[in-house]
């Protein structure tokens, strides 16, 4: 029973923490048809961004609770500055080719921010736990969670019923709905395309750098963080059905569960189980779980 | 076309400068040429699927399997020969391709790329957890012997790239046997319209199965080679998926106009590797994605379209 529930609870917070990372990869991917390798990237340069603030803000001495704005605060002005800089800089001249063309330069960008990430910040761990140590625990029992990875699971929640509300609720977001139905047939209702890719390309992005900011308190933030964000959250966004938004918080619960359920019960298949599990789902359903069907051009 | 075949010529000439260049060149060089062209090897695997229009994330689950099958072999079955241990490898990984090939071929484009790469990583998963195998540290390989030979010292080097230069161009030839078939000029058919391929009566799947083995069983003979010239084995070095990526790379460097290219281009490679390393450690990666933002941008076609130009224009 007590296992149980700490499979549960660390499930959850695993889940979340995947939602997080990998709602941003989804996004970007349902309205521009872009898988972003790069999106580790941001995760890993948010993390940084967030424990360098995280540090001079504590530093300064100002009230401590203020911390957690300053993390918000990193993950915009890191997604907002990349973003913006890669699909303006860069993806908009290719849109139109080929998608694996496409995967392959947000894979040469990931290469390239891998690097900028060791000049900016040299390749020592940074450490900012206090955010996470501010919180305190909350006891179940003989279990003890952290507040902040509890935490983590409302901002989950709440970012996703954000992005669900902005979506179907909201002009913009319905618009948006119509890009990624048909992108043609919205432009010739008047819809500007090109700056609805801009958008969701920096939303997309904040996500990403978001999870890397929530997370740079948890652990100690060194080089190549970032590489293994990318695989888990193709793992999860694939798991679900690349571009839906439920189909990511569906793959994050699916696989954060069992990847908790390994941890506790057999944590030899800690590492593949999420891999066996993506693939198990895409013998029975190609596109992941919450996918169209498209009709076959001939 | 028929005849006499050029490539045949080509090839032989290649593989003669090779073995000359194993005798006169000095020793780094010669390890160089070895990395080379194992990578060579799988990167021509890689060509393969390329031209029917598929790209594989995950080919270092194959290079990884290869390096594996000849670790395991030399360890407790107690084979040093390296002629049946290439072999042994290149079907084991051409077996595992099959079996991954059944399910990975109902996918095309992006799924076809990510779904093979976590094929990978649950490999990668499985060798770093496994201490029998040494977990994320490896374990070293013993040199190999050859058909009952046992060379010391700096005749092993040479003799393992003698080897690996053997196996490269006559996969070489082999590929572009198979290339010249009936199947394999399918493969760009396929690229360019799947179900006009089946309306013709050919099954779109068997042809990509048998050049995902194809490919499998090279980057599996790839690994093997590899592992000898290095002497050590471990995950992150063989089955990690930026090893995947790096096989990508080189694949768009190339250029896949000519067999040939995939040796150049890992030559080049290996070459820009072993520079970057020695002069800015902490940008290697950066020269890498640069480079491939350039190539993407301004050769698409990769390196070989360069010779391809030039011999229009002259």
């Amino acid at each position: 029973m007590l296992t149980f529930v700490a499979i549960l609870v660390d499930g959850l917070i695993y889940s979340s923490w995947l939602f997080v990372v990998a709602v941003g990869l989804t996004l970007i991917f349902g309205v521009m048809k872009i898988l972003n390798v790069a999106h580790g990237s941001l995760y890993a340069f948010g993390a940084y961004a967030s424990a360098s603030l995280i540090g001079a803000y504590f530093n300064a001495g100002w009230a401590p609770l203020g911390s957690f704005a300053v993390i918000l605060l990193a993950a915009l002005i890191i997604g907002v500055a990349l973003g913006l800089l890669m699909e303006r800089g860069l993806l908009r001249f290719m849109y139109g080719r080929d998608e694996v063309i496409i995967v392959l330069v947000t894979y040469a960008v990931f290469l390239i921010l891998e690097d900028v990430i060791i000049l900016i910040w040299g390749t020592s761990p940074y450490f900012a736990y206090q955010p996470y140590s501010l919180l305190g625990t909350a006891s179940f029992g003989v279990l003890t969670f952290s507040n902040y990875d509890l935490a983590l699971i409302g901002l989950s929640v709440f970012i996703g019923g954000l992005l669900w509300w902005g979506l179907t609720a909201t002009r913009q977001g319905k618009m948006l709905q119509a890009v990624i139905h048909d992108r043609e047939m919205a432009l010739a209702f008047g819809i500007d395309v090109t700056r609805m890719f801009t958008i969701t390309f920096v939303i997309g992005a904040v996500l990403g750098a978001l999870g890397g900011a929530v997370t740079a308190p948890q652990i100690s933030v060194t080089p190549g963080i970032g590489v293994e964000v990318i695989v888990i959250a193709f793992a999860v966004v694939v798991v679900g059905g690349m571009g839906s938004i439920p189909g990511a918080a569906v793959g994050a619960l699916i696989v954060g569960m069992i990847r908790a359920t390994a941890v506790h019960l057999i944590p030899q298949v800690e590492l593949f189980v999420i891999y066996a599990v993506m693939s198990l789902v895409l013998a029975f359903r190609p596109k992941g779980l919450f996918s169209r069907a498209e009709a076959r051009k001939i | 076309m028929m005849g006499t075949d050029k490539t045949l010529t080509v090839l032989g000439a290649t593989l003669l400068a090779l073995v000359a260049a194993g005798f006169l060149l000095p020793d780094w060089a010669v390890f160089l040429l070895t990395l080379s062209l194992a990578r060579g090897l799988v990167v021509l695997g890689l060509l393969i699927l390329w031209r029917s229009g598929l790209v594989s994330f995950g080919q270092a689950l194959f290079f990884g399997t290869g390096a594996y099958t000849v670790g395991l072999l030399v360890l407790f079955a107690g084979l040093r020969d390296i002629v049946a241990l290439t072999v042994l490898a290149a079907l084991a990984a051409g077996l595992l391709a099959w079996l991954v090939g059944l399910l990975l071929t109902g996918y095309r484009d992006i799924f076809f790329a990510m779904l093979s790469m976590a094929f990978s990583m649950i490999l990668y998963g499985i060798l770093v957890k496994t201490e029998l195998l040494g977990s994320t540290d490896g374990f070293n390989v013993p040199h190999p012997t050859f058909l009952g030979y046992a060379p010391a010292g700096e005749k092993m080097r040479v003799s393992i790239y003698l080897w690996t230069a053997l196996v490269s161009m006559a996969a070489a030839y082999g590929v572009h046997r198979h290339l010249s078939s009936t199947m394999g000029q399918l493969g760009a058919a396929i690229r360019d319209n799947e179900i006009r391929v089946e309306y013709l009566g050919a099954s779109v799947r068997r042809v990509l199965l048998i050049q995902v083995i194809i490919a499998g069983a090279l980057a599996g003979a790839g690994g093997a080679v590899t592992a000898f010239a290095v002497g050590h084995i471990d995950p992150d070095a063989m089955a990690y998926w930026t090893v995947s990526g790096e096989f990508v790379f080189v694949t768009i460097l190339s250029g896949t106009g000519h067999i040939l290219a995939p040796f150049l281009g890992s030559l080049l490679f290996e070459l820009i590797r072993s520079f970057a390393f020695q002069y800015s450690p902490y940008t290697w990666q950066m020269v890498l994605g640069t480079s491939l933002l350039l190539i993407i941008l301004f050769l698409p076609n990769g390196l070989w379209s360069l010779y391809a130009r030039l011999r229009k224009g002259g």
